[in-house]
């Protein structure tokens, strides 16, 4: 019972990391109905600008919140500046191009960030700074609640609450619902689609910034490829929730880091990564618009 | 017989040129026109998917997996023919791979092919990952270690005339089906999916029908990459195998048979031609340039460099006309 707690505590720290991936994957799919498949890479790269800043500070060796704070806003930075980088360069001019194209060029700007990656930073992997000292914060029983995982979720927990705000309160938030929902109608009652789409790219992007920090603090290794699987992950667990639903990439990313954590502690792990494609297909043969979507009905 | 005369003709001239080949070149470029031809195999069976069809598939690397796999354990453990018709032999693997192939196509296009395009993507590339992944835990298909020890052809000239075979089997296939019913209504689910429907064409029947036929020629590819390299493992079949697909068809153009062969010769020379300029720079800059080249090409040329156009259409707009 106790390992059970503790699989769970593991498995919704996991599952938090992956919400702040799948965010970003959520909130462009619902803006422009595309899969940015190089939004992992943004993450990637996120987690080398870290990585980079902290050896430039010589905080490598440096725990504690001032330098972990300093990470995350270097890595969102970073990011977001990446993001509109590729959304300036590459999704623009394919705005009207059909989807297959646009697809075609988010894989080949994963690709192109992978591999570059590879060349600037070098394939071998490279230890992330110590961001924070790893103890245990209290103790109930047997279970044990360690400090990154507490880290983990009082930051991806801001960040959420910080979206949720800037979506649902603000005004560019209600212009980023409103082109979502219809990009011609915004753009006549005076939005302009181009910007909110940047935006929201921007926003995405530091999301998975967020993220990389927070991951290179939890498993500090860090390589140009190692977006490549969380991102997948991130993106099924979108699907899972209902791509486009801001609430349904976090519930489904819950899901997802839970029964991932349940199927290495309970089964094996090396079927963990074919058991996170198993879910996406049962839910997309069963419910093609995720738990929490909408299903739409396409007019001619 | 006047059907048989076309690709009759082509298979005696591939084996002649695979004679010219067979003295004319050393075993390095020898090696490298076999996996010219299985990459030729991959183009042309994808592009009916990807480019006929309109749909996007990432998991070829998946079904070709399976046709490696079968092959292998077919042609180490069983012994259906006597050695001196060893060929046969090869032949009817390649066939059984290609079934399981299409078996496994059917099973995952019947439930996915209902998704529209993205969902699709990602679901075929679950699959490649799932298989590959299961590949990693058979023991008795080697695990991480790979299958070694796969019986080949032993010389080029006859490894060369097997690929041809296949080659002409699957390059006539696709052509006489995209020439007869069943071809117009593939392109009209990739025109028009919702006017296909309305004019009676059972759209979701028509994609399983081009995505089996599709992972059947990726299994026979799978079988002749098998007895190639006589080697596999499944770190040959990852997301990245897939992605090459996809590159030579998009590349290619997507809707031309002759594009995607030119393409698939293309890219597998192209990384051979790279290397001095790896040797140069001291890292390796293929991916590199394969992924600009893939947005570029995108960006600047979206239906790729032979658009719809078969070689043939090419020699009568530009060549003809200018006589």
């Amino acid at each position: 019972m106790q390992d059970f707690i503790q699989h769970i505590i593991n498995g919704v720290s996991l599952g938090s990391i992956y919400a702040l991936i799948a965010l970003g994957y959520t909130m462009v799919y619902g803006i422009l109905k595309m899969i940015n498949f190089a939004h992992s890479d943004v993450y990637m790269v996120g987690a080398f600008a870290a990585y980079y800043f902290a050896r430039f500070l010589g905080i490598e060796n440096n725990p504690g919140i001032t330098t972990l704070i300093t990470l995350l806003v270097v890595s969102m930075v970073c990011c977001s500046l990446l993001g509109l980088a590729i959304e300036r360069l590459a999704y623009r001019p394919l705005r009207k191009a059909p989807k297959l194209n646009i697809l075609i060029t988010a894989i080949g700007v994963s690709l192109f960030l992978e591999y570059s990656g590879q060349v600037v930073f070098g394939a071998d992997p490279k230890v992330f700074p110590e961001v924070m000292k790893d103890f245990v914060l209290f103790k109930i029983g047997d279970i044990e609640l360690k400090s990154f995982d507490i880290t983990v979720l009082i930051v991806s927990v801001i960040a959420m609450l910080a979206l949720e705000f800037l979506i649902f309160k603000t005004k560019i938030g209600r212009a980023m619902r409103a082109v979502s929902s219809n990009a011609s109608v915004a753009s006549l009652l005076g939005v302009n689609p181009d910007r909110i789409i940047a935006f929201t790219f921007i926003v995405g992007s530091s999301l998975a910034g967020v993220g990389s920090v927070l991951v290179g603090m939890k498993y500090p290794k860090i390589d140009p490829l190692m977006g490549m699987m969380i991102g997948l992950k991130a993106f099924v667990a979108a699907v899972l929730g209902g791509i486009g639903n801001v609430g349904g990439a976090v519930l489904g990313a819950l899901i997802m880091g839970l029964s991932e954590e349940m199927v290495v502690a309970y089964l094996s792990s090396t079927y963990r990564d074919a058991f996170a494609f198993g879910i996406l297909i049962v839910i997309l043969i069963f419910r093609p618009a995720g738990l929490l979507g909408k299903y739409s009905v396409e007019k001619v | 017989m006047k059907f048989l005369k076309a690709p009759l003709l082509s298979l005696i001239a591939l084996s002649a040129l695979g004679l010219i080949f067979n003295f004319g070149l050393n075993a390095y470029f020898q090696l490298i026109l076999l996996f010219a031809a299985v990459n030729c195999l991959m183009s042309m069976s994808l592009n009916l998917v990807n480019g006929y069809t309109g749909q996007f598939s990432l998991g070829h690397a998946g079904f070709m997996a399976l046709g490696a796999y079968f092959s292998a354990y077919a042609n180490t453990h069983w012994d259906l023919l006597p050695e001196s018709v060893q060929a046969i032999e090869y032949f009817i693997y390649a066939l059984g791979g290609g079934l399981l192939a299409a078996f496994a196509g059917l099973l995952v296009g019947l439930p996915s092919l209902r998704l529209k395009g993205d969902y699709l993507a990602i679901v075929t590339l679950g699959f490649g990952e799932i298989i590959r992944v299961a590949l990693l835990n058979m023991d008795f298909l080697g695990g991480p270690r790979g299958y070694s020890g796969i019986p080949g052809f032993g010389s080029f000239l006859f490894s060369f005339i097997f690929a041809s075979v296949w080659l002409v089997i699957c390059f006539f296939t696709i052509w006489r089906v995209m020439h007869s019913t069943y071809g117009r209504s593939f392109l009209s689910v990739r025109e028009d999916e919702i006017a296909a429907e309305a004019m009676g064409i059972n759209t979701t029947r028509m994609k399983v029908r081009a995505f089996v036929l599709s992972s059947f020629f990726a299994g026979v590819a799978g079988s002749l990459f098998a007895h190639f390299t006589n080697f596999i493992n499944p770190s040959s079949f990852t997301f990245l195998q897939s992605v090459n697909a996809v590159i030579m068809v998009v590349l290619g153009g997507m809707g031309s048979m002759t594009g995607s062969i030119v393409a698939a010769i293309f890219i597998t020379a192209l990384p051979e031609a790279l290397r001095p300029l790896q040797d140069l720079t001291g890292v390796d800059l293929r991916m590199v340039i394969y992924s600009l080249s893939l947005i570029l090409v995108m960006i600047l040329r979206p239906q790729g460099l032979f658009g719809d156009l078969e070689l043939s259409d090419m020699w009568r707009k530009y060549v003809r006309r200018s006589s």
